[in-house]
């Protein structure tokens, strides 16, 4: 069973959003979205200040296995990638909810947040995939 | 729901993440490819390549048939026991399958083929053997492990059967020994020393778990894939094909022109493409830029796209991305590779990338 913090928004393509409290969402993959990329050796993070839609391709991470794009929950301003990952992008599988994160996001709109999936509704959208 | 070797329950208990592969499902991984990866280059790992297909050839005609029948050429085996690399050719020179056939007697061969190919394979060279006195025996009733690594020869030992365990251990690079149904090759598909073993299929599961209990790691087909990429080895539908060749894809070094008299198939295609202008090279690049190499990226020349890359990844070795690409003649130094619509550098090199644990190309960047 794959670790799903309850206190985390999701999205159906295994995004995991944190509000931050201070105008900002940090953004990563599940837990269950590491495993099944298996170990991942490059991730390119967005630039800072880029426009970006809800839903869409801003950040990509590799595995051994193959590349994967990772997309933005909501509409915003990319105002921090996470550097780190050039050099350890493995903290994605060791850490996926801590220091694997990827960008983080200020959105246009968190009222937004709201329709995102709740740690529930992802864990039904994982069993779906199964 | 493919089809399971006879370590199938053995992968399961493991924790495998299990994939279909050539009609079979296999083991991915155990956990962590990398990790896999690295046990292999500096002590010991563990493959099933059980769904890989033994077909033993034999009989008074054996040794004519193979020689018409693979582009390397059998009559180098003077020796019982030693082992040649080969393509198996269609008349335009594609590949059917490449293979490792192993001499065991006058009149005795046998030969190992890919897993997603193997019936093909077997339909082929029923039709092609059949103006020779040769029979041809596939071999369901085996089991093959690959324990491959600096540390493989001497773990393995204690399992090994009595009656097999000293010639086993004093064979040469590329030989092989057998008795009964057990059949012990010093060979493999990893840079590494090794065995490959094959063995009655109801024995298999005993070897895996006396290997597993003393601690050689279990190894699935992803790190397979990286270990033979940074050896500068071929796999079979990526680097060539029916359509491809051997002189395209790295392996002239396997094809013996002499005697000019042995006629075997697909010898007056390679002929033909020989000295052709068109030509292709087949290449090692290191990427030098940000990115992972893949497979069907472009390369890229001046801007211009000059070939593409046949497999590529991370190597876990070299901590570098590596590919083999196949490319216009003449490409040297630098090239770029088109890795999400953007150029990335990357320098051409030779193959391989790694051999027994240490780099065989450098870093620097030019």
């Amino acid at each position: 069973m794959s670790n799903l913090p309850a206190d985390l928004r999701y999205t159906k393509t295994h995004e995991w959003v944190k509000e931050n409290g201070d105008g900002t969402l940090t953004i990563g993959i599940t837990d269950h979205a590491q495993e099944a990329l298996g170990d991942i050796v490059f991730v390119e993070v967005p630039e800072n200040g880029r426009q970006v839609d809800a839903d869409e391709a801003c950040a990509v991470v590799e595995s051994v296995k193959a590349a994967s794009d990772i997309y933005s929950p909501l509409a915003g301003e990319i105002v921090e990638g996470n550097a780190t990952l050039t050099d350890t992008p493995d903290a994605i599988n060791t850490s996926p909810y801590e220091e694997g994160w990827i960008f983080r996001l200020v959105p246009s709109d968190m009222g937004a947040l709201n329709g995102l999936l709740d740690a529930a509704a992802y864990q039904q959208v994982v069993e779906e995939e199964d | 729901m493919g089809l399971r070797t006879p370590l199938y329950s053995e992968h399961e208990r493991l924790g495998a993440r299990l994939v279909p592969f050539g009609g079979w499902d296999m083991p991915l991984h155990y956990g962590s490819q990398i990790e896999e990866h690295h046990a292999v280059r500096r002590t010991a790992g563990l493959f099933d390549v059980s769904h890989m297909r033994p077909v033993d050839i034999s009989g008074p005609g054996a040794q004519a048939f193979l020689r018409h029948l693979l582009a390397n050429d059998v009559a180098r085996l003077k020796t019982p026991g030693k082992a040649l690399y080969s393509c198996m050719l269609n008349s335009s020179g594609g590949v059917v399958d490449d293979l490792i056939v192993y001499a065991r007697a006058p009149e005795r061969f046998r030969i190992v083929v890919n897993a997603g190919t193997a019936d093909k394979d077997i339909a082929w060279m029923r039709e092609q053997g059949a103006g020779f006195e040769a029979a041809i025996q596939p071999r369901h009733d085996l089991a093959m492990i690959a324990v491959q690594g600096p540390e493989a020869r001497r773990r393995a030992a204690p399992w090994l059967p009595d009656n097999l365990r000293d010639s086993a251990m004093t064979l040469a690079p590329f030989f092989a020994t057998e008795a009964d149904d057990w059949f012990v090759g010093r060979t493999g598909y990893t840079g590494e020393d090794g065995f490959e073993i094959m063995l009655p299929a109801d024995r298999a599961a005993a070897l895996w778990r006396s290997l597993v209990d003393a601690g050689v790691q279990p190894c699935g087909l992803g790190a397979r894939d990286t270990l033979r990429l940074e050896a500068g080895m071929n796999l079979y539908g990526q680097d060539m094909d029916e359509t491809v060749g051997p002189l395209e894809s790295g392996l002239a070094w396997t094809l013996a022109g002499e005697p000019a008299e042995r006629d075997f198939i697909g010898r007056d295609a390679l002929l033909r493409l020989r000295d052709a202008p068109e030509r292709r090279d087949f290449v090692g690049l290191l990427l030098t830029g940000r990115g992972i190499l893949r497979g069907h990226q472009k390369v890229l020349r001046d801007g211009e796209e000059i070939g593409e890359i046949t497999s590529g990844g991370f190597s876990p070795t070299l901590e570098r991305s590596i590919a083999l690409a196949r490319v216009a003649p003449g490409l040297d130094g630098i090239c770029e590779v088109e890795i999400r619509g953007k150029p990335v550098s990357a320098r051409v090199v030779k193959p391989p990338f790694v051999r027994h644990g240490q780099p065989c190309i450098t870093l620097e960047d030019a």
